[in-house]
């Protein structure tokens, strides 16, 4: 049973993508056979959680595979001649080259028949639920989203070719190639959904084909076969001496014997380019010059997901060694440069990039520490930040619609212009870093376990990370709520379908908060316990849920009495005070001339410290020496 | 149980009538510092009583709403930690009521309170990370976050352990209690650049709720300077009583002596305390 859903769910996104391909007409035809799309996956994703669930069981399949693995080497030869044709087009030939060198490696193992190692090749347990339901739920709405939301962008942007078709069947590919990436347990399997999503993400940069577009696609393209050159290299050192392409047994044996670390390291490096990390944040930042919907799915339900993914399930092998060092030096390290980086930005996708790039830097540290209580962490944090940030992505494209802007700045006031969408971004924004919400229990946890580990620079990291976290996210609150006088409602042009899919997510977001105790009890805790093969203690203790439930009631009620305790008493409503020099209203003010000037409320960047042009060069610089440096070690001390 | 409801009730029942009386104290040796007379002890209260009578003038509703989360999650901080709750969700609601509070002055989209929220926020970022470390600290010290467990812990007061940890939060106290050289964001004295900063905009009940909170957050903080030093004996309680009374009052000669400084010189020197002070003394307690 499991086994067909399994199927259904791998080979179905990309059956959809093809039918969504031919569907050049738009329309309502178009419109309804991609939400019915959607549902069914949706519907199957829930299906085979539940059934998973009841079963409780680990379910490994398919020892022998011959036809399917012979196909999946014409996919790699397939994807070469996409990069091939790609590259030539546009004269990148460096990005050929790379390309060239992992499907060569990988054609020679297969050809070779040095990767027939039997084992399993797909895999199911509770990590896989819930990643299933990530990109499953949260993919599916970032598509529902997208139907309406392309629309109005062409209409804004007739510049750009409209190639909507082409773009809907792109989002399915990338659903499919993380589905297969997640129930993949061989290794081959897995580099082969590697790649789809590293080719798909650079194709969906690339949409608008401008200069810009095609730079930044080309960057996103060559860092992440960088990171799978690491992967065939994994894979082939893994082949030629352990023997062994199944990835638990590999993960088992870099817990026991040090030759194992190699893989490791190699494997952990292909993480660390997907997921973002520094020195590779820049093709994440580049990527926010594709339509909105592109950068909801890569920020959130895929892509850098699947990086940390992976990280997740080495941690075991990560634990206490150089590997691990490297992991959680450039996670930790990531976390507090891109958390101060984002703050001297104004645009708001650039803000959601780099706080993307910062929690990704998070989870990998926790993933890199690879206790028990390190990665239930990570874990949630991927939970969390997979639903908050797609809703936050979503809203601000649904207000540059509105208002041709995405500069917080010019979001200044929303409550009054757009009082809806600012209610979903400061739910957005609550659930990415607010007390009873749900990022920071997992800060709380990874605290814990950076402590437990003795781990005093990860612990600094993350403190003043979490302090300048604070501040950018607290600044665009600020501007939210800033209630100007006189300020006309805008009219919202946001469709029925974005809207359904933005109020999924605000919805999924509180219930998240509310239910997370169940999340970790049923999902995250079982998997642990196969994961480190024991029964683990509990790590929030049921105390202190309770504290968290009473602060979340609190919040909930406060509106409530304050409504009732000032109902009776009739509040006078002035103006701001301008010093005597105001002229009716808090828009103007008289200058010394005696003129009318009009007045500009900024929030501070502070552009000479925490700018691009101060921090994001030696950072760079740094990340790259740290990584080169400690991956050499780990591999060498593994020799 | 018993005690730990104790301490929660007593809190929300006396923190404001000591903040109060802290605050008399306060205004009386500032002004014998400066070689005034001083209001009376009990002028906070008649200075309150006031406020709470008057007419609420503000720029919008919404202030009121965030002016009581402010409110609202002071107290709750307050109780947690006198009930003996976890030392990081004392700190981290102490945080979301910093947030309501800028929040507050946001909305009012005013010059002088915008101004205000900025700086309140810089102000945040500088002390952060040291609030964040005197958790660690204390859990490295005595391996919980909880506060009751802290306290029952066997073994030296927590001072012995953590001093450098000790000497960083008086560091951020200053900034905490918005005290000069520090009181960047608002203070009680005008400031003629930022009128009151934050509070500009307030008014009437809602400028009296915001004064509350401020004598709320003032006892909790000292209680967390009590916790290095209280060990559940009468003689621990006494040292942490004269060791708040002292730290208090040494808070009041720095804000009497040092000018208000630049936002940059406060981040610098607070996160140079945080890593110099806190963190060395982390590094030692973690490695020992």
């Amino acid at each position: 049973m499991t086994l067909e859903m399994v199927i259904f769910l791998i080979c179905f996104p990309f059956l959809a993508a093809l039918l969504l391909f031919f569907m050049r007409k738009s329309g309502p035809v178009r419109k309804y056979t991609l939400f019915g799309l959607c549902a069914i996956i949706v519907a199957a994703v829930i299906c085979y959680a539940v059934t998973e669930l009841v079963s409780g069981e680990t379910h490994s399949y398919f020892v022998h595979t011959e036809l399917v693995d012979k196909l999946m080497l014409a996919g790699e030869w397939l994807l070469m001649g996409l990069i091939f044709y790609f590259a030539f087009r546009h004269r990148k030939y460096y990005v050929a080259l790379l390309s060239v060198a992992q499907t060569g490696l990988m054609t020679w193992l297969e050809l070779t028949g040095r990767t027939e190692l039997g084992g399993f090749h797909v895999a199911s347990d509770k990590l896989t639920i819930i990643m299933c339901l990530i990109i499953g739920i949260v993919g599916c709405l970032i598509c529902v989203y997208a139907m309406g939301y392309m629309k109005d962008y062409h209409s804004h942007h007739t510049e750009f070719k409209k190639r909507r078709s082409y773009f809907f069947a792109l989002l399915f590919v990338f659903l499919g190639a993380m589905f297969g990436l997640v129930f993949s347990s061989n290794l081959v399997w897995l580099y082969f959904f590697w790649e789809i999503t590293s080719v798909c993400s650079f194709l969906l940069i690339g949409y608008n084909q401008t200069e810009e577009a095609i730079r930044n696609s080309f960057r996103a393209l060559w860092m992440n076969l960088l990171g799978g050159l690491g992967f065939a290299a994994a894979i082939a050192y893994c082949a030629i001496r352990l023997e062994t392409l199944e990835l638990q047994t590999v993960i088992q044996l870099g817990t026991m014997v040090p030759v194992a670390i190699i893989p490791i390291t190699l494997l952990a490096f292909a993480g660390l380019t997907k997921s973002a990390q520094m020195p590779f944040s820049s093709w994440l930042l580049g990527a926010m010059v594709a339509p909105t919907p592109t950068s909801a799915l890569l920020h959130s339900a895929t892509m850098v997901k699947a990086g940390v993914y992976l990280l997740l399930r080495l941690a075991p092998a990560l634990c206490a060694n150089l590997a691990g060092t490297m992991v959680t030096t450039i996670g930790g390290f990531t976390f507090f440069m891109t958390s101060m980086l984002a703050i001297a930005q104004s645009d708001a996708k650039k803000v959601l990039a780099y706080s993307t790039i910062s929690n990704l830097g998070l989870i990998t540290a926790c993933a890199g520490i690879g206790m028990h209580e390190a990665v239930w962490a990570g874990i949630l944090l991927m939970i969390f930040h997979a639903v908050s940030k797609s809703l936050m992505f979503l809203s601000v494209g649904a207000v540059e619609n509105v208002t041709g802007s995405r500069n917080i700045e010019d979001m200044h006031g929303l409550i009054v212009k757009l009082p809806r969408l600012a209610f979903v971004m400061i739910v957005g924004i609550a659930g990415m870093f607010l007390a009873p919400f749900g990022m920071l229990i997992s800060k709380w946890a990874a605290l814990k376990a950076f402590v437990d580990s003795n781990s005093i620079l990860l612990v600094v990291f993350l403190i003043f990370g979490s302090a300048t976290t604070l501040f950018y996210w607290t600044k665009w609150l600020g501007s939210l709520v800033a209630v100007h006088h006189n300020s006309e409602r805008l009219e919202d042009i946001t469709k029925g379908s974005e809207w359904l899919s933005l109020i999924c997510q605000a919805v999924l977001m509180c219930l998240l908060c509310l239910t997370f105790p169940v999340v970790s009890s049923y999902l995250i805790e079982p998997f642990l316990g196969d994961m480190f093969h024991q029964t683990l203690p509990a790590i929030i203790s049921s105390g202190n849920i309770h504290i968290m439930a009473l602060m979340l009631c609190a919040i909930v009620i406060l509106p409530v009495a304050m409504r009732l305790l000032t109902i009776h008493r009739k509040n006078k409503i002035v103006t701001s005070y301008m010093g005597g020099a105001n002229t009716g209203d808090d828009r103007t003010f008289m200058d010394s001339y005696g003129k009318t000037k009009p007045m500009y409320l900024a929030n501070w960047y502070l552009e000479d410290w925490f700018g691009e042009k101060k921090l994001l060069k030696p950072s760079l610089i740094l990340s790259t020496a740290g990584l080169i440096v400690l991956m050499i070690l780990a591999i060498g001390g593994a020799v | 149980m018993i005690w730990q409801i104790l301490g929660t009730i007593c809190y929300i029942i006396l923190a404001p009538i000591l903040g109060g009386l802290l605050q008399g104290i306060d205004r009386k040796l500032t002004a014998r510092l400066q070689g005034r007379q001083g209001p009376p002890l009990l002028q906070p209260f008649y200075d309150l009583y006031k406020l709470f009578s008057k007419e609420v003038v503000v720029v919008n509703d919404v202030q009121n709403f965030l002016v009581g989360g402010f409110l609202l999650f002071v107290v709750f901080s307050g109780a947690l930690f006198f009930f003996g709750g976890d030392l990081l969700l004392v700190f981290f609601s102490l945080t979301l009521a910093g947030i309501f509070f800028t929040m507050s002055s946001c909305s009012a989209n005013s010059p002088y309170s915008s101004m205000g929220a900025q700086r309140e926020l810089m102000q945040m970022m500088a002390y952060e990370p040291m609030v964040l470390l005197v958790a660690i600290g204390f859990y490295v010290a005595t391996g919980t976050f909880n506060v009751k467990e802290i306290v029952l812990h066997n073994g030296m007061p927590a001072i012995v352990y953590l001093p450098g940890i000790f000497i960083g939060f008086l560091y951020i106290l200053t900034i905490k209690f918005r005290k000069s050289p520090f009181d960047l964001s608002t203070s009680h004295h005008a400031h003629q650049e930022m009128v009151q900063g934050l509070t500009t905009e307030l008014s009437g009940s809602v400028l009296g709720l915001v004064e509350l909170s401020h004598w709320y957050e003032n006892i909790f903080l000292l209680g967390v300077v009590g916790l290095f030093l209280y060990k559940a004996s009468w003689w621990s309680a006494i040292a942490a009583i004269v060791v708040c009374a002292i730290s208090y009052f040494l808070e009041i000669i720095i804000d009497n002596v040092f000018p208000r400084v630049k936002w940059q010189s406060m981040l610098k020197s607070a996160w140079m305390v945080t890593l110099v002070a806190g963190v060395v003394n982390l590094m030692i307690i973690a490695v020992i």
